[in-house]
């Protein structure tokens, strides 16, 4: 029990980090911004597209990796330049509507290119395998790398944020914009800045995970909600926030998920605990979120707004 | 807050404006019968039965979306208690359309009253979230509930019955009924908003702070505006699931819920009109584009951006710089 | 329709967008041209499935010409995986179109949605994929034919394959949803021994870390699952990874040509059960699978042979009554016949209109054109019924 504990520890931190590379981005973007954007799932999803056809391309996934990385710059900011610039000065309601159009026309660009089977990404041969742990218990080489690569990230953002002139323009634009654009600041660039870097974290984010999923046009969806979810527990700006968010929403459903049916075993019927752990399973995550946003209206680190 | 909603509902000549551009719609409507005699098309009413139910869902999400700045990505829950309310009463041999009703409101009153009390502690993109986690949670409930078929939902052995009668398995009189449940609803709106609960709830959407100071409280009338708004969706929830004969937790999904916020956005919010219009815009498109090419989605996505990009209040706005620009 | 009405038409749909361009000069249903409506889900994340079977069908469209020895027009919907949609768009084509034929779709609440409104006005259905147990037993219906299998007899197959290699502790493992529910019981159906652990994870899941896990912490004698679609991927690569193989894995609708092209080496020698297999040795089988290569590019799957065989029944049964499509009972009881070479052999409809065929155990392997596809390593049942037959009352 303590190995499988100890196991879905690891597994929960993995999808924790993956959560926050995205996260982080979208946090941003709506912590500075103030835009909504819904389109941010399918940038992930753009990720891992680019590193498949850039992988299969070179033949090597280090090779497709250093090419996705400027490819989804460019991505960014031709999205931020396009369709999210004019949206700065509209409301909420107006850039759900817009980059729900987005996600439409990515996905549906994305079957025309790319068609509609899934891609595979070859394991690179350098992290193929597995190592033990306890007993008979393994666990992937790639999985310790993710979560390597997304601390990784995590510090680097840390540093940037914390201790650079970037940083302290980006912490001041998330409190005050007028503010930063008063003191003289090109708030147009640091716009494009920021979009850009979120998508590139969020095209980062399905690059690396290309090798263990499908990669198809269903994978944009399917973690933009987690994402937001993310986003809101920890406080909308926050980074620190998406980072505890991630860790915290991953954490809860990757144990939910395992002990859930052994706890409810313990006080109900097997038979029952059964049906019971079946229909909770899936709304850990949201009774988790609504619990938390209960306590605290604003997420975990996020500023009280009016 | 307020930044959610920037097309206020601004003069009150307008909104009779808005009245008259309604009924000119449902004139539509009700002429959609003639029209597929006329063809030689019945299946026009089971296309016209859907967008009414779509229409009233939309209106309703309007009510506190529009007017009240409290923006559920959770609605679609309550298309679905509607639908599960037929479907459960059915299979306890309760076919009246009116019960049915009846029970599908009471269902999403309660349902509205408790997370809405919750959800209304948090405010902007928070609030979109709350109700969007108790909005899967019903998802889940229901693709859990083995006994009405779980994920693959159930047919429904025949639609709800009139006074006793089979009258709905005629597709124009469901087509009749639908419709005069969106007027009625309609009106009932409409009266809502233009009352002194609907000035309070729009004040509140403008200004909390001074309504609290001239002595009201936001959150009854708010949490009012929200369990009605739910208990009008559930109506079009029995609406389709009469049209369909099926019911499934597909009624439910987040997509769902995000496509009535569409509709509403597309249409233009806080007019009530602007959400009915929303509602026939989108599907119809849906419906021709997806007979035009198969990647019809790409299309509709350009459409949405260009409306957001040209078109800052929605259609109901694009019609009224029309008028002025014609005057 | 009278040139009066058809005048008529044009002008209303000038008024009524909802009309398509053209609609009213289609032909109706008597008028010599034999109409078939697809129904798939050709978007979204299954989009894989639906645009296999659609080509499967037309393939066979293109390779017989004039399916029935008639005119024949084909209309194609994409029921964006959407039961409501879905029950809608089969109206519109039994009402509007007036389509002899619907065939379709790929799942089971698609089939749920839209088998009452087809079925009860006469019009025949053809599931190339879906088979639903309530269709099959209590509720069969004359007008409802089923290509493919019921529902539970892929899982039955693994079942009695555990049963026979004497497994006593298998793992099991499928979607939290009706099919997955109904996936185990399947293969419990036959299957007496020990159960490890039974896990329902959440439908759509990307991740298996935590459920591969709990399998290699009770390392059982073999692991069943069913995961279709994106899902199956994802467990192949990750069960793979994780260094499991040794572990015997029995699937159905897991590993087959649709998932194959992604997971590649990750389901070398991972097992399944099916009805076919593109390898079969057999005339029709080789006239299909090689058409499929050539006009495609693409190794079938079962949802394309089922397909393909839904247009050769159809083919076989407007021949049969000279193309007179409006005695129902003679085409009904023609298409009952099944007079058709299907590429996995034996092929006839039980009572309840379900197939009666053989199953077999499948392995993943790479063919000489280094692309992926199923090859059959035993047969399971031969001539298999389903269970549901007897309960039918037609």
């Amino acid at each position: 029990m303590t190995n499988l504990f100890i196991l879905q520890l690891l597994n929960g931190a993995q999808l924790g980090v993956l959560l926050f590379l995205i996260a982080a981005g979208l946090t941003l973007v709506f912590g500075i911004m103030d835009v909504i954007n819904l389109a941010h799932g399918v940038l992930y999803m753009i990720g891992a597209y680019l590193i498949a056809t850039f992988a299969a391309l070179t033949g090597s996934f280090w090779a497709g990796l250093l090419l996705m990385l400027p490819a989804a710059l460019v991505v960014g900011l031709v999205i931020e330049r396009l369709v999210i610039r004019p949206l700065y000065a509209r409301s909420h309601l107006d850039q759900v509507l817009a980059t729900f159009g987005l996600v439409m026309i990515v996905n549906e660009g994305v079957k025309m290119l790319w068609g509609t089977s899934p891609l595979s990404v070859p394991m690179p041969e350098l992290l193929n395998g597995s190592i033990p742990l306890i007993g008979p218990l393994q666990y992937p080489v790639y999985r310790l790398a993710i979560i390597a690569a997304g601390l990784a990230v995590a510090a680097g953002l840390y540093v940037v944020v914390n201790h650079t002139r970037i940083g302290m323009l980006l912490r001041a634009g998330a409190s005050n914009r007028e503010m930063v654009s008063a003191l003289g600041v090109d708030i147009g660039k640091l716009f494009s800045l920021v979009f850009a870097l979120g998508a590139l974290l969020a095209c980062f984010a399905g690059a690396i995970v290309a090798p263990i999923l499908s990669v198809d046009t269903g994978m944009g969806e399917s973690v933009l909600i987690l994402t937001f979810v993310v986003v809101v527990i920890g406080g909308i700006g926050s980074i620190r926030g998406a980072f505890l968010g991630a860790l915290l929403v991953a954490v809860v459903d990757t144990l939910g998920r395992t002990f859930g049916p052994i706890v409810l075993r313990s006080v109900m019927e097997p038979a029952a605990a059964g049906q019971t752990g079946r229909m909770l399973a899936p709304m850990l995550v949201y009774i988790l979120m609504a619990v938390i946003l209960f306590a605290r209206p604003q997420g975990l680190f996020g500023q009280r707004t009016s | 807050m307020s930044a959610f909603v920037q097309s206020a509902t601004r003069r009150p000549v307008l909104m009779s404006a808005r009245i008259w551009l309604a009924l000119l719609i449902f004139a539509g409507f009700a002429a959609l019968p003639l029209i597929a005699a006329l063809t030689d098309d019945p299946f026009l009413m089971l296309i016209g039965t859907r967008i009414l139910a779509y229409a009233i869902a939309a209106m309703a999400l309007d009510l506190i979306l529009g007017y009240g700045a409290m923006v559920s990505f959770g609605h679609a829950a309550y298309l679905g208690f509607g639908a599960y309310a037929v479907a459960i009463l059915n299979s306890y041999g309760v076919t009246d359309l009116l019960v049915h009703i009846l029970f599908a409101v009471l269902l999403s009153a309660v349902f509205a009253a408790i997370t809405g009390a919750i959800s209304l502690r948090t405010r902007g993109v928070y609030f979109i979230m709350i109700t969007l986690a108790f909005g899967q949670m019903a998802y889940f409930f229901f693709v859990s509930l083995s006994a009405y078929g779980g994920d693959d939902g159930t047919p429904l052995q025949s639609r709800s019955t009139l006074f006793g009668r089979d009258a709905l398995e005629s597709d124009l009189v469901m087509f009749y009924v639908a419709l005069a449940l969106l007027i009625a609803l309609f009106a009932v709106a409409t009266r809502i908003v233009g009352s002194r609960f609907g000035r309070v709830l729009i004040g509140t959407r403008e200004n909390p702070v001074r309504m609290e100071a001239i002595g009201l409280s936001p959150f009854r009338y708010q949490l009012t505006a929200f369990v009605i708004s739910g208990c009008m969706t559930s109506v079009a929830g029995v609406i389709l699931a009469n049209q369909a004969e099926f019911v499934s937790p597909a009624f439910m999904s987040w997509h769902r819920s995000g496509e009535l916020i569409v509709m509403v956005v597309l249409g233009g919010i806080g007019n009530l009109t602007g959400a009915i219009g929303g509602a026939v815009v989108a599907l119809l498109l849906e419906d021709w584009l997806a007979m035009l090419t198969e990647h019809w989605r790409l299309l509709f996505g350009v459409f949405l951006i260009l409306m957001v990009l040209y078109s800052p209040h929605g259609i109901t706005g694009a019609l009224e710089r029309l008028k002025g620009a014609r005057k | 329709m009278t040139t009066r009405t058809k005048l008529l038409a044009s002008t209303f749909a000038v008024l009524s967008t909802t009309l398509p361009a053209g609609a009213q000069e289609l032909p109706s249903a008597s008028d010599g041209v034999l109409k078939i409506g697809l129904v798939y889900t050709l978007s979204g994340p299954a989009a894989a499935l639906g645009s296999q079977a659609r080509d499967g069908f037309m393939l066979a469209v293109n390779q017989i010409k004039e399916v029935g020895g008639m005119p024949t027009e084909i209309i194609i919907v994409d029921d964006e995986q959407r039961p409501d949609l879905a029950a809608d768009k089969a109206r519109e084509l039994v009402a509007r179109d007036q389509v002899d034929f619907v065939v379709g779709p790929i799942f089971s609440n698609i089939l749920g949605a839209i088998h009452k409104p087809v079925t009860e006005t006469g019009t025949i259905l053809i599931s190339t994929n879906a088979g639903t147990s309530s269709y099959a037993g209590a509720e069969c219906n004359e007008n409802f034919f089923v290509t493919s299998y019921q529902n539970d007899q892929n899982h039955e197959v693994m079942g009695a394959y555990a049963e026979k290699q004497g497994y006593q502790n298998v793992f099991l493992m499928a979607p939290n949803y009706q099919a997955g529910k109904d996936s185990l019981n399947g293969f419990k159906h036959s299957y007496t021994g020990g159960v490890a652990g039974e896990v329902f994870t959440e439908l759509g899941q990307l991740d298996f870390s935590s459920e591969l896990a709990q399998i290699a912490a009770f390392q059982p004698d073999a692991l069943f699952t069913f995961m279709p679609g994106g899902m199956g991927v994802n467990l192949v690569k990750q069960y793979s990874q994780a260094g499991l193989t040794s572990i015997p894995f029995l699937s159905a609708f897991t590993v087959d040509e649709t998932t194959l092209p992604a997971t590649q080496d990750a389901a070398l020698g991972l097992m399944g059960g099916a009805n076919w297999a593109p390898d079969m040795d057999n005339a029709a089988n080789k006239a299909f699978v090689d058409g499929y290569l050539a006009a495609y590019d693409a190794v079938p799957g079962t949802y394309a042979m089922q397909a393909y065989d839904a247009a050769q029944l159809i083919d076989s049964a407007v021949r049969a009554v000279g193309g007179d499509l409006s005695d129902r009972a003679a085409l009904r009881a023609a298409l009952h016949k099944a007079e058709f070479d299907s590429p996995r052999g034996d092929f006839s409809f039980g009572k309840n209109n379900f197939p009666i065929q053989d199953f077999y155990l499948v392995k993943a392997e790479k063919r000489d054109d280094g692309k992926f596809q199923t090859a059959i390593v035993e047969k399971i049942f031969d001539d298999y019924k389903d269970n549901y037959a007897d309960q039918c009352p037609m």
